[in-house]
């Protein structure tokens, strides 16, 4: 790792100021992305601000027909939160599974956000639910909050303080996780909200995380399986790396698809 | 430099450290347990796993600063005098180890999920040591131990 200073920050107003002071500085939250990227020299950050120990920024709250949960809350928390099983059991689901017990119980809802990771879990269900995106300067939609691989509507100084999510009529995450790193090969997030429905696809996108408008239609007329197994993403659209080609994602998550839906009935 | 202070394994401890000394290092250099150790540099193997504040972690994905004013318990701290924890004992009698190198940390793992977790099956505990990889056992061994401790400590 290259020299750099670390500040732990009290307020989200403070880790503003330092962070707008200086392009190089940067945030840290659990630290479970950065931290292995420092160790390769991929970054080079002045002074790391430690926004983990906010207050403001570790809680769930369920208010009317919405979770609310701060973005430096852990994964294992949102795992465990009782208003999590009882309003939203799929992001239960989903943050127990992401990583192993150690990630979860550092790792962050919003340094997952931040990241956009494309084989990220947290981009699925956010998308998926349509959750709102809090920031210190704006609120900003799930759509245009997701703008590309690693990439994000969030400017250079601007921090994710919350994110809000709708009680859905019915959701839920199956993911077909790459067996080494547990990270998605392809995860798929359906959800019936009062407005829409909706289906997000993580770890297969060339672009990340992605809706599949075709599917989310088809839904819409019949909420079945077989309505979505059916249906094929575009390979051009897909990734292709080692561990998968575009053909066996786009198989995935027809499959994966088909077993998210079968888990809402 | 900074000074870094915390309490390890019942004992306040501070120290010098950089910005950039990982936890994993302070507890290995500064303060010589080489119980905790460094198996990777990509956050996945587990051998590094301590608690902090009652939490499994990975030392070696979190800053020494990070830790500030936290309480910890490594490896070392398990035993108490010539009685080995009941965990350590287990891996002990089940032979969950070989060469060693994972066991500081696959203990550490496996103290949180007994804690954590009541009524342990293989199923759960295989899933709960995602985090935690072993080159010789096949891990039959680690399992094993891991159910015979749970068995044998009171919920
Ligand atoms: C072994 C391992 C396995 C993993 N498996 C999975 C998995 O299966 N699924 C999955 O989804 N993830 C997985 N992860 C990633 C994990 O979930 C991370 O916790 C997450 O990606 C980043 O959260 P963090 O709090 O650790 O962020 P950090 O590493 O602290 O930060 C990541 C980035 O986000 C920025 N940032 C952090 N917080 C904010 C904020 N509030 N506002 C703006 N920017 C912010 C930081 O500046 C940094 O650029 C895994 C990680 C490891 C090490
Ligand atoms: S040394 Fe910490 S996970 Fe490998
Ligand atoms: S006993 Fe050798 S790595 Fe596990």
């Amino acid at each position: 790792m290259y020299q750099f200073d670390y500040h732990r920050a009290q307020t989200v107003a403070e880790a503003a100021e330092l962070l707008a002071a200086n392009d190089e500085n940067t945030l840290i939250a659990g630290g479970q992305t950065l931290i292995p990227t420092l160790k390769q020299r991929l970054a080079m950050p002045a002074t790391l601000i430690d926004i983990g120990n906010i207050a403001d920024l570790n809680f769930i709250k369920a208010e009317g027909n919405a979770i609310t949960i701060g973005a430096a809350t852990k994964h294992a928390d949102v795992a465990s939160s009782p208003d999590v099983a009882k309003h939203l059991p799929a992001l239960a689901h989903l943050a127990a599974h992401i990583g192993d017990p150690a990630v979860r119980n550092r790792g962050t809802i919003g340094g997952s956000l931040a990241n956009n990771d494309p084989a990220a879990d947290y981009p699925a269900a956010a998308l998926g639910l349509d959750a709102k995106i809090h920031t210190n300067k704006r609120l900003i939609d799930a759509d245009p909050y997701f703008t590309g691989m690693f990439e994000t509507a969030l400017e250079e100084d601007e921090i994710i303080t919350e994110v809000t999510f709708p009680h859905p009529e019915k959701a839920a995450y199956v993911k077909f996780p790459n067996p080494a790193s547990r990270y998605a090969m392809v995860g798929v997030f359906v959800a019936k909200t009062p407005i829409d429905i909706r289906v997000a696809v993580t770890g297969a996108g060339a672009d990340g995380v992605f809706r599949m408008k075709e599917m989310e239609d088809a839904l819409s007329s019949n909420w079945s399986p077989d309505t979505v197994t059916g249906i094929k993403v575009p390979e051009d659209d897909l990734l292709s790396d080692l561990h998968g080609a575009a053909d066996y994602r786009s198989h995935l998550i027809s499959v994966m698809a088909g077993r998210a839906v079968a888990a809402t009935m | 430099m900074a000074l870094v202070s915390m309490t390890v394994n019942g004992k306040a401890v501070s120290g010098e450290v950089e910005g950039r000394t990982l936890l994993v290092q302070f507890i290995r250099e500064n303060l010589a347990l080489t119980g905790t150790h460094v198996g990777c540099d990509t956050s996945q193997c587990g051998a590094c796993v301590i608690h902090m504040d009652g939490k499994a972690v990975k030392a070696c994905t979190m800053l020494a600063l990070q830790a500030e004013g936290s309480t910890i318990t490594t490896i070392e701290g398990l035993a108490k005098g010539d009685d080995l924890h009941p965990v350590q004992q287990a891996f002990k009698e089940n032979h969950g180890l070989q060469c060693g190198f994972c066991t500081p940390g696959m203990i550490m793992t496996a103290v949180d999920m007994i804690d954590r977790i009541p009524n342990l099956d293989e199923e759960t505990v295989r899933a709960e040591l995602e985090g935690n990889i072993c080159r010789c056992t096949g891990y039959q061994n680690i399992v094993k131990s891991i159910l015979d401790a749970a068995e044998t400590t009171p919920a």
